[in-house]
């Protein structure tokens, strides 16, 4: 199925659906190649999943896509605009928010200033980019905290009460309480808050379920969907197949920082290359027990 | 007079001496990735231990090497079993703040043991140079050259045919996967504190006979000079701290015989800036990849502040505000301006080393470029003087951000090394840049303080400008951090790759949390400046930036009531109990050890 798709240089151009499309991303550690040669296309309101064994490649790839890493070669867009090396603070500001693998909440910070750094690249005060004068009018603003300052603060604490609502009565009561105090499930679940909080055209997942248990990953996987089927576009790395299988339009397999494998559900479950690459090389155990593990 | 052979091999010896330092810090920053501020205090030790045995006991000179190498790894291995263990568990800043206090405590030690004047240490080896080329070199030199050689063949031996230099080597590379094998990794840190202090008690008693003269101030030196040469060399990379090390020998030396002996140190600090700027993780390392972070988990501690009620405060407020009406002597009132001036400074680096978690340790730098603009303004340009503090301020802020700009880029212990280098350039640039700030000799006849035309002269209206000056930057520093930037700063210092994801640059508000904590600490060494009457660039010194870190410790990082309350304990309670001036700053060492250990949030809290 990769194949089909191509991997290379006479890789197809990106239609102009593809929200988020990567070219030929490679990075390189020393002698690893971590990603190798990553083409994608991921369409507005898609989600597509990135499976594969541990040490796959996958989080280098996502800090490729968010610039907290450089490639060594190959392109990333974003709705057509080239963004390849750009900072982190940059591309949040295009409207890419991630989760991390595991976890990053600000531990000193309630649960509220948490959410409320999600939403930081729409506030007022942030927007002139001018150096020098920028910061200085910032640092004024921030003292003098004029009328139309303290509204729009008062209107972002309103919204992001809401999207905590949208995790029940898991963050709403804690709202005061720094992260610290918070089980490790409800840290990742802020974590999803923060993001949503930038209102993201772009959002990729990091192993959202990692830690939890079948009521709590129930929860996050309905959530999910629900997002979804706002139009929110995802990109999802997970190892619960299940939740893969349900959730995505698309999944896409790596192993050894390759993509091997790339299409629907099924189809890739099913795929000679994925279950040897979950197996591990070489082995000759049988393909029945992987998916149990997998899975 | 001395031909460049000379200067060559005056270079090579020194670099050497160096070495012996810096191996000492790879070793450690390998296994337990902490800097050791401590080590030049062991430095010090070494070249007083050396001295006793040379001058007192007389001992031969293999003798006292030996003597200097055992008791100089004995106090390495005190430091680490009951400094540093006790941490392990702790939160990242802690093991650095402790190693900066046994610094402290251990100087102190030497100066109340020996006094603080110089004294000679003789090599006991007859005087005589050999004719080299163009140079000459002396028994000393070969001496030096070598315990250098020696060392590094026996330390090679060591990690390589070993089984504890074998564990010593597992747990540089990965502590984890060594003690999942089974690796004692207590033991490991303590061999390698031993090490590391043997080596660097030799290197001190080896300068103290290079330049026959010891004195206590050697030990802050050391500890830059050894963190320099580390650092050049890679971080942890042993081989590459002994070439870092010939290489600053070498740039000293010629810098030293181009421009002359004031310019040694500034061009030590140079190369740290430039290589820590341009190459972190040092010259043989690609500049690609990220610095290693300095230990995990989270930098300080996670608290809940104490809540302080508002009638308290006022109170609090209208109590020292009505102080120096009620018939207090004026003694305690010029304690009190004193702890003012402080809360200031405090405050600044609540600001700085709390909020967004940079902990510099060149922080009194700050107060000096105030000083200096506001001494300078009012005598030369006749500016008025409350007009002149403000403009103190705003230089601090602007030239003092821009000369520490270079740390942005660092993180975490880096930035403690790179602030403490950048406090010493500016303090060597006010010493040599005699056209403006009148060189050694310091500003004198700086006129008094005074207030649209009125000179403040009485103890009293002192006090009210100094305590209302405070509180107003108190409260624009309390009303920062309620806005959205005090939350985006505490962000970046949880964590500053999730900060940066959500569009925070880091360059940006830690560039504008040291323009607001700079015009505080600006603003009081104005202060200080037109009420001191005298200035000089030993000033403001290193000694009050640690200070000024243990206030911010004592009151909780980032607290700003904490910074006020710190800075009346530790500069209002050893007046008021009259202890004598030498030990204060071995009290603040302890009290910043005890802290560290047993209450590292202070004391109202981390906010």
């Amino acid at each position: 199925m990769a194949e089909e798709i191509g991997t290379g240089t006479n890789a197809p151009v990106a239609s102009h659906a593809s929200l988020l499309s990567l070219r030929g991303l490679t990075r390189r550690f020393g002698g690893l190649t971590a990603v190798d040669g990553i083409d994608l296309d991921l369409a507005k309101g898609q989600l597509v999943s990135i499976i594969g064994p541990n040490g796959a490649g996958k989080t280098t790839l996502f800090n490729l896509v968010t610039g907290l890493d450089r490639p060594d070669r190959g392109e990333v867009r974003l709705d057509g605009q080239a963004i390849t090396g750009f900072s982190p603070e940059k591309l949040a500001g295009n409207g890419i928010a991630r989760t991390f693998q595991l976890g990053r909440v600000f531990g000193n910070l309630s649960v509220m200033e948490n959410v409320l750094i999600g939403a930081h690249t729409r506030l007022r005060a942030v927007k002139p980019a001018t150096p020098l004068i920028g910061p200085l009018l910032e640092l004024g603003l921030a003292l003098l905290r004029p009328a139309a300052v303290r509204a729009e603060e008062e209107q972002l604490r309103e919204e992001v009460r809401g999207i905590l609502a949208r995790f029940g009565e898991r963050l709403l009561p804690r709202i005061d309480q720094p992260a610290y105090s918070l089980s490790y499930a409800n840290r990742r679940r802020i974590e999803i808050a923060r993001a949503l909080a930038l209102r993201p055209r772009l959002l990729l997942l990091d192993e959202p379920t990692a830690g939890m248990n079948p009521t709590e990953t129930a929860e996050m996987q309905a959530l999910v969907a629900e997002l979804k089927a706002e139009g929110l576009t995802i990109l999802l790395i997970e190892h619960k197949l299940d939740m893969v299988m349900r959730l995505s339009d698309r999944v896409i397999v790596m192993d050894e920082g390759k993509k091997i494998a790339e299409g629907a559900g099924e189809d890739v479950r099913n795929d000679a290359r994925v279950i040897e690459a979950y197996l591990g090389h070489g082995s000759s155990r049988p393909a029945a027990d992987e998916r149990e593990t997998a899975a | 007079m001395s031909s460049w052979l000379d200067y060559t091999i005056n270079g090579l010896i020194v670099g050497n001496v160096y070495a012996l330092v810096a191996v000492g810090l790879a070793l450690i920053f390998g296994v337990s990735r902490l800097i050791n501020f401590a080590q030049g205090s062991i430095y010090l030790v070494g070249a007083y231990i050396g001295w006793v045995a040379v001058v007192r006991l007389q001992t031969p000179l293999f003798i006292t090497i030996c003597l200097v190498a055992a008791s100089s790894a004995l106090v390495g291995l005190i430091i680490e079993r009951f400094g540093l263990r006790p941490l392990q568990n702790s939160v990242r800043i802690a093991p650095l703040l402790a190693t900066i206090g046994i610094s402290f405590v251990l100087d102190q030690i030497v100066m109340l043991t020996f006094s603080p004047n110089p004294r000679a240490l003789p090599s006991q080896l007859p005087d005589i140079r050999f004719q080299i080329g163009t140079g000459t070199i002396g028994p000393l030199d070969i001496l030096i050259a070598c315990i250098g050689i020696t060392s590094a063949l026996l330390l090679f031996a060591f990690l390589r045919y070993t089984k504890l230099g074998w564990a010593v080597r597992a747990t540089a590379q990965d502590r984890d996967a060594a003690m999942q094998m089974g690796v004692d990794v207590n033991r490991v840190n303590q061999a390698v504190f031993g090490i590391a202090a043997a080596l660097g008690g030799l290197s001190g008693m080896l300068v103290g006979m290079y330049y026959n003269q010891i004195d206590t101030a050697m030990s802050l030196q050391a500890t830059l000079k050894g963190v320099v040469a580390e650092v050049v060399g890679g971080a942890g990379n042993v081989p590459g701290a002994v070439v870092g090390s010939l290489l600053l020998g070498l740039v000293e030396s010629y810098g030293v015989a181009i421009f002359g002996t004031s310019y040694r140190n500034l061009f030590a600090f140079l190369l740290l800036i430039v290589v820590l700027v341009f190459r972190p993780n040092g010259i043989f390392a690609s500049a690609k990849q990220a610095p290693p972070e300095p230990l995990t988990g989270t930098f300080v501690a996670p608290s809940r502040p104490v809540q302080i009620p508002r009638w308290a405060l006022v109170i609090a407020f209208m109590a020292f505000a009505l102080l120096p009406l009620l018939p207090v002597s004026s003694y305690v009132l010029q304690t009190l301006i004193n702890a003012w001036l402080f809360a200031m400074l405090a405050l600044s680096l609540t600001l700085v080393a709390g909020t967004i978690g940079q902990v510099s340790l060149g922080h009194a730098a700050l107060l000096a470029i105030g000083a200096y603009t506001s001494a300078l303004l009012s005598l030369d340009f006749s500016v008025p003087v409350s007009l002149a503090i403000i403009c103190g301020g705003l230089m601090s802020a602007a030239l003092g951000t821009l000369l520490i700009s270079p740390s942005f880029r660092l993180r975490g212990h880096y930035v403690s090394i790179a602030t403490l280098a950048i406090g010493e350039i500016i303090s060597l640039i006010i010493l040599n840049w005699e056209t403006v700030t009148r060189g050694p000799i310091g500003v004198s006849g700086i006129p008094p303080l005074s207030l649209f035309g009125f000179e403040l002269v009485s103890a009293a209206t002192i006090y009210w400008f100094s305590f209302s000056v405070m509180v107003l930057l108190a409260l624009l520093q309390v009303r920062l951090l309620g806005s959205h930037l005090g939350r985006s700063f505490r962000a970046i210092r949880d964590d500053d790759v999730a900060a940066r994801a959500y569009g925070l640059s880091l360059n940006r508000y830690k560039a504008l949390a040291f323009i607001f904590g700079g015009f505080a600490a600006g603003v009081s060494g104005g202060i200080a400046a037109h009420l001191y009457s005298y200035i000089n660039h030993e000033t403001f010194n290193t000694q009050q930036s640690i200070l000024a870190l243990t206030i911010v410790i004592l009151g909780g990082l980032g607290n700003v009531a904490g910074a006020i309350v710190g800075s009346v304990a530790l500069v209002g309670l050893p007046e008021v109990f009259r202890i004598a001036a030498e030990y204060r700053i071995l009290i603040y060492g302890i009290v910043l050890l005890l802290l560290v250990r047993f209450r590292p949030q202070g004391l109202l809290g981390t906010i």
